[in-house]
């Protein structure tokens, strides 16, 4: 075990430095997008840890983001110069402490059961800033200061850079130790709770507080990524995070692959940037408002539908069924990948 | 009562005259290059090309009405580029929708700013979505111009001395209509309806409202009944009409969007209740009303007798005003420039506020800076424009226009001037003074020159 | 007083319109285990149709019919092309399958009608009903609302409990496998399933859409309510469905009102997790059925 441990260290280890470099490479608004993918991608791990490995269906990860994007809002409120890992922490176990609380509530639920109780928290949520208006800034939010670049680093180095470093480690950090997590004990238990309740009871798990701890662990993500999200946007505010949100983030972990948190980070992408890319193609054809407005929701519509047709485990899913035919055809890629991966490795399956 | 009330015969006059000069520039116009001595003196300007940018809600619940507006200022920007451009430049406006959600507003305006190196943000819309990239915009020196939204958050030139407003400010609008309600309805019950809570729509409104009706001679009959602009929102305004009622209320105070003012409307009619109805410029644009209204939602034949006798304000030309000469200018462009588009006071929106903007950018001189078109902006007050009354614009102050008049709707949609053009700022003890200026024409050739 | 009058009935009024469409998400469920979250925007889709049919020139009930019409064709299409090839999949893949629905209708509807607000017109007069000189805080229309709502639950009872195709359907959602070996067209009782609920939907959205108006997002909440109403009931109950659509409805109705509107969804939110910490299966649940 202490040899996968240490190759995941070098792995996570390596990324981070070709992240850093990519980071040098490219230009201001792509490190935005960057920094976007980055956050998205930790609050979807943590959301297809709780989805894809727990079976619970949440579909009010977007109302944790606010609670971690508000607990953080209202510190810089209070003290516009408190640290920035500060706010990250507070954040964290704020949000945690909240996802404890729904997790209990919602403990006993399944299914369609469980869904419709995060959905109604889904929207209720995002009104609590409207009625309580003096603390939570009503409609119009809290304004966030936007990440300073420690002066170490110069006096040139570009805000959008700093927030993309600041997210990406958020995230790698995030994937390593759930990565860690999923392959623990804690990991099997959540998977198997999922697999046969009844079994796991009969095994001596408490099926109850599995259940909790799945809720607290994906909560402490969405908190992280909402902290994050709030420097990102610049402001907090009820309009930021509807129901759309949630269901954007459920759309990121099926279609980059239920359970896997590759699929996440692929999810991430997908989710953040066909926004981007269907703007661009509806501006390039000439075409009536109310279509040229249109064009590109209807696009990210025919994606999602597509993408569930063609791929129903998700593009990890179709990696997976594509590297698993080029080993079969390619015998050499077997024998390289038992010498890179060792003995030991287990297999990701996702459900 | 000022002289604004009749519309006499040199309005028509020259209506005529601009009619023509169209016409006639239309069939001959063509583009022009660029002039030989044009250089890229900021970012977002070359030789030939002026770059510009917004945030709008094309997509979204916040998109019906609200989407027509940068269209209408492409129209006339198309207009002015047929016929030269500015200097030589033609304009190139690119409008991204942000679907009224703040994430989307924060990477969009990057993308702007960023991508498509835009020389100024023009007309961005929408006061928590514009929040969010307020700081952004004037931490990078770009422009910000024209904001539409009548926040007072735009008025901030010590932080933000690169953002300008441009529609009068909800405070300026309830002082205004506070004043012409506690003359026009003394010893009578008023009571608000407003976009909330914690909305800084209704909350400015009411401020102002407050400042003139709260120690006045008419009785204000509290808490503001508050909506929400969501569709449960609308199915609880009937009983916040009924609550009216009972209270005995005589004169409704609205500020409140175009969908819920027409749903205060209809709930108001289902239970018997006509009081009058006082509502800001922004929900009461008569053909968004009735185009809104039109089907039959109270069940048979309906609506343009719900609006008739509402009275709101205005501080550009009516827009059911066809001989005012900016009213045929505007019309004749979009025909020609965006036909798709219906004629409303969201497209007489857009047009006048590009209108300003080209005052703005020719005024900004020939090879600007971005600095430049801020100081154009802060030494004029535009009042050779669409305006009714002037800007508030200086070196201390970036609010947009500082007054309107008070207009009552007819039956027929048509609205007409009933009251008083006055101007006032967004403080709780500035005066409201009359504005007697007369307004302006357009150039025959409907491009702002010097 | 009146106040409270009025919040009740627009309460049971409204309640009723999320029972329809607590009722369509429940048929579908019961049929395929699977939520459709699609189901309110189909139901705007089809008044757009409707709108349509009425701006040029047709009266109001035959574009009734064709809305209701179109329903029915719809959720057929859905099934037999986008929903019978993931149906064996995990069910998640037909969530965001339903939500991708959800978003494409979203965006074609202004793209096809255009994208500006409009008001619906509803059959008979919204205008409150007045005894002598006391005013009712009833109209005409509210109680069409709930008459046809009651109607078309009085149909499906008939439909379902009394002809040979109901039980078919009955048959094919139970047990789909002894039903096949029964010689009855599963594949065929599903699409039919689906279209019904669509026909709910449809009937929801033109319902509605008189208060609220038609734009394309406007059933985005009724589906919300009528999801948590039916949650509420208990899934495997139609008669929990309404039940719970309509305590939703007065439970909004009454929040909103008395406390203010910005705190209605908390308040179902609050009285849903409520309900579901004591039955996890809702308040008709009946027994300790394991969910799929």
């Amino acid at each position: 075990m202490r040899s996968a441990l240490a190759r995941r260290v070098a792995f996570f280890v390596g990324l981070a430095a070709l992240l850093v470099i990519v980071t040098y490479q490219v230009d201001a608004f792509t490190n935005y997008n960057i920094a976007g993918i980055a956050i998205f991608a930790t609050a979807a791990a943590g959301l297809t840890v709780l989805t894809g490995i727990n079976g619970q269906l949440s579909l009010g990860h977007g109302a944790l983001m606010a609670v971690g994007a508000y607990t953080t809002s209202l510190l810089l409120k209070q003290r516009p110069d408190l640290p920035l890992i500060l706010t990250l922490v507070t954040a964290i176990v704020t949000t945690g402490a909240a996802g404890a609380v729904v997790g209990a509530a919602a403990a006993r639920l399944r299914g369609p059961y469980l869904a419709g109780a995060t959905l109604a928290l889904a929207v209720a949520v995002p009104q609590i800033p409207i009625h309580f208006a003096n603390i939570f800034g009503g409609n119009q939010g809290l304004s966030v200061p936007p990440p300073i670049p420690p002066k170490a680093l110069g006096s040139n180095f570009p805000n959008e850079r700093w927030l993309a470093w600041i997210a990406l480690a958020a995230a790698l950090l995030t994937l390593f130790l759930l990565a860690n997590l999923v392959r623990s004990s804690t990991g099997r238990k959540l998977r198997a709770v999922y697999d046969n309740e009844v079994a796991a009871q009969l095994a001596g798990m408490d099926v109850a507080r599995t259940q909790v701890l799945a809720f607290v662990i994906s909560a402490a993500c969405a908190g992280l990524a909402g902290a994050l999200f709030a420097y990102w946007v610049g402001i907090t505010a009820p309009t930021g995070f509807t129901l759309a949100l949630s269901l954007q983030l459920l759309s990121a972990i099926v279609i980059g692959g239920l359970g896997s948190l590759f699929g996440a980070v692929l999810g991430a992408y997908v989710v953040v940037y066909i926004p981007v890319f269907t703007s661009t193609v509806a501006t390039n054809l000439n075409l009536s408002t109310d279509i040229a407005n249109n064009l590109p929701l209807a696009i990210y519509g025919v994606v999602l539908i597509v993408a569930m047709l063609a791929f129903p485990s998700g593009i990890q899913g179709g990696l997976a069924t594509a590297g698993r035919w080029s080993l079969q055809r390619f015998p050499v890629l077997r024998f390289a990948r038992q010498r890179l991966t060792g003995p030991e490795s287990i297999t990701h399956a996702t459900k | 009562m000022s002289s604004r009330l009749t519309r006499s015969k040199p309005w028509a006059v020259a209506a005529v005259g601009v009619t023509a000069a169209i016409t006639v520039a239309a069939c001959g116009g063509g583009g022009g290059g660029g002039s030989s001595s044009n250089t890229a003196s900021a970012p977002g300007i070359t030789a030939t090309t002026v770059s510009i940018g917004s945030t709008q809600p094309l997509t979204g619940p916040a998109a019906p009405g609200y989407s027509e507006i940068a269209p209408a200022s492409n129209a006339y920007f198309q207009y002015v580029n047929a016929h030269g451009g500015v200097f030589g430049r033609q304009i190139k406006y690119t409008y991204l929708d942000d679907g009224y959600n703040p994430t989307n507003t924060a990477s969009q305006t990057r993308k702007l700013v960023l991508q498509d190196n835009v020389y100024a943000v023009f007309s961005a819309l929408g006061t928590p979505t514009h929040l969010g990239v307020v700081d952004y915009l004037n931490s990078q020196n770009v422009p910000d111009l024209l904001v539409s939204s009548g926040c007072n958050c735009w008025n901030n030139v010590a932080q933000h001395p690169y953002t300008f407003g441009y529609q009068p400010a909800y405070t300026i609008e309830g002082k205004l209509l506070g004043r012409y309600v506690s003359q026009a309805y003394p010893g009578m019950k008023v009571a608000y309806f407003a976009q909330g809570p914690g909305d800084e729509f209704g909350d400015d409104g009411i401020a102002g409202l407050n400042d003139e009706l709260a120690s006045s001679n008419v009785t204000v009959v509290n808490p503001p009944q508050y909506y929400a602009p969501t569709a449960a929102g609308a199915m609880g305004v009937k009983a916040e009409m009924a609550t009216l009622q009972g209270e005995g209320v005589q004169v409704v105070i609205c500020f409140s969007i175009p969908a819920f003012t027409a749903t205060a409307l209809a709930s108001a009619a289902s239970i018997n209740y006509h009081p009058v109805f006082v509502v800001s410029n922004v929900g009461s644009d008569p053909p968004t009303l009735t185009g809104i209204l039109t089907g039959g939602s109270l069940g048979v034949a309906l609506p343009a007798a719900l609006i008739g006798g509402m009275v709101s304000d205005a501080y550009l030309p009516l827009v059911s005003d066809s001989s005012n000469p900016w009213i045929t200018l505007f019309k004749s462009i979009k025909n020609q420039y965006a036909s798709s588009l219906p004629w409303d006071g969201n497209v007489l929106y857009g047009f006048a506020q590009a209108y300003t903007f080209v005052q703005a950018l020719h005024a900004a001189g020939q090879n600007p800076s971005r600095l430049d078109i801020v100081h154009a902006l802060e030494n004029s007050h535009f009042t050779d424009g669409p305006g009714l009354t002037p800007f508030g614009y200086s070196s201390s102050s970036h609010l947009g226009y500082t007054g309107v008049e008070i207009v009552k709707t007819g039956a027929d949609g048509t609205e007409t001037a009933i009251g008083p053009l006055s101007t006032t700022d967004n403080s709780a003890t500035g005066t409201i003074n009359a504005y007697s200026g007369a307004p302006a024409t357009p150039p025959s050739n409907g491009i702002p020159s010097d | 007083m009146r106040t409270f009058l009025i919040l009740t009935v627009s309460g049971i009024t409204n309640g009723f319109v999320y029972a329809i469409v607590a009722l369509a998400l429940v048929m579908i469920w019961r049929a395929t285990r699977v939520i459709n979250y699609a189901q309110g925007a189909m139901g705007m889709f089809t008044t757009y149709i409707a709108l349509y049919v009425i701006s040029h020139g047709f009266t109001y009930w035959l574009a009734f019919v064709i809305a209701l019409g179109s329903g029915l064709v719809l959720g057929a299409v859905v099934e037999r092309v986008l929903v019978r090839p993931v149906e064996a999949r995990p069910p998640l893949n037909v969530v965001i399958l339903s939500l991708g629905l959800l978003i494409l209708l979203e965006a074609l509807a202004p793209m096809l009608f255009g994208g500006q607000i409009r008001s619906f017109p509803a059959p008979l007069s919204r205008v409150d009903l007045k005894v002598g000189s006391t005013q009712l805080y009833i109209s005409p229309f509210d109680i069409f609302t709930v008459g046809a709502v009651l109607a078309v639950m009085a149909l499906l009872v008939v439909f379902f409990q009394r002809t040979d195709i109901g039980l078919r359907m009955r048959a094919a959602a139970f047990n789909p496998e002894v039903a096949r070996l029964l010689g009855i067209r599963v594949g065929r009782m599903l699409t039919l399933g689906w279209g019904l609920a669509a026909l709910l939907g449809a009937l929801a959205g033109l319902l509605i859409s008189p208060a609220i108006f038609l734009y394309p997002t406007n059933m985005d909440e009724v589906l919300v309510f009528g999801f948590t109403g039916a949650i509420l009931g208990g899934l495997e109950s139609p008669a929990g469905a309404v039940v719970g659509a309509l305590v939703i409805g007065l439970v909004l109705s009454y929040v909103g009102g008395y406390l203010g509107s910005e705190l209605e969804t908390m308040g179902g939110f609050l009285i849903l997790i409520a309900v579901l910490m004591v039955r996890p299966q809702g308040l008709f649940a009946f027994g300790s059925r394991r969910q799929a």
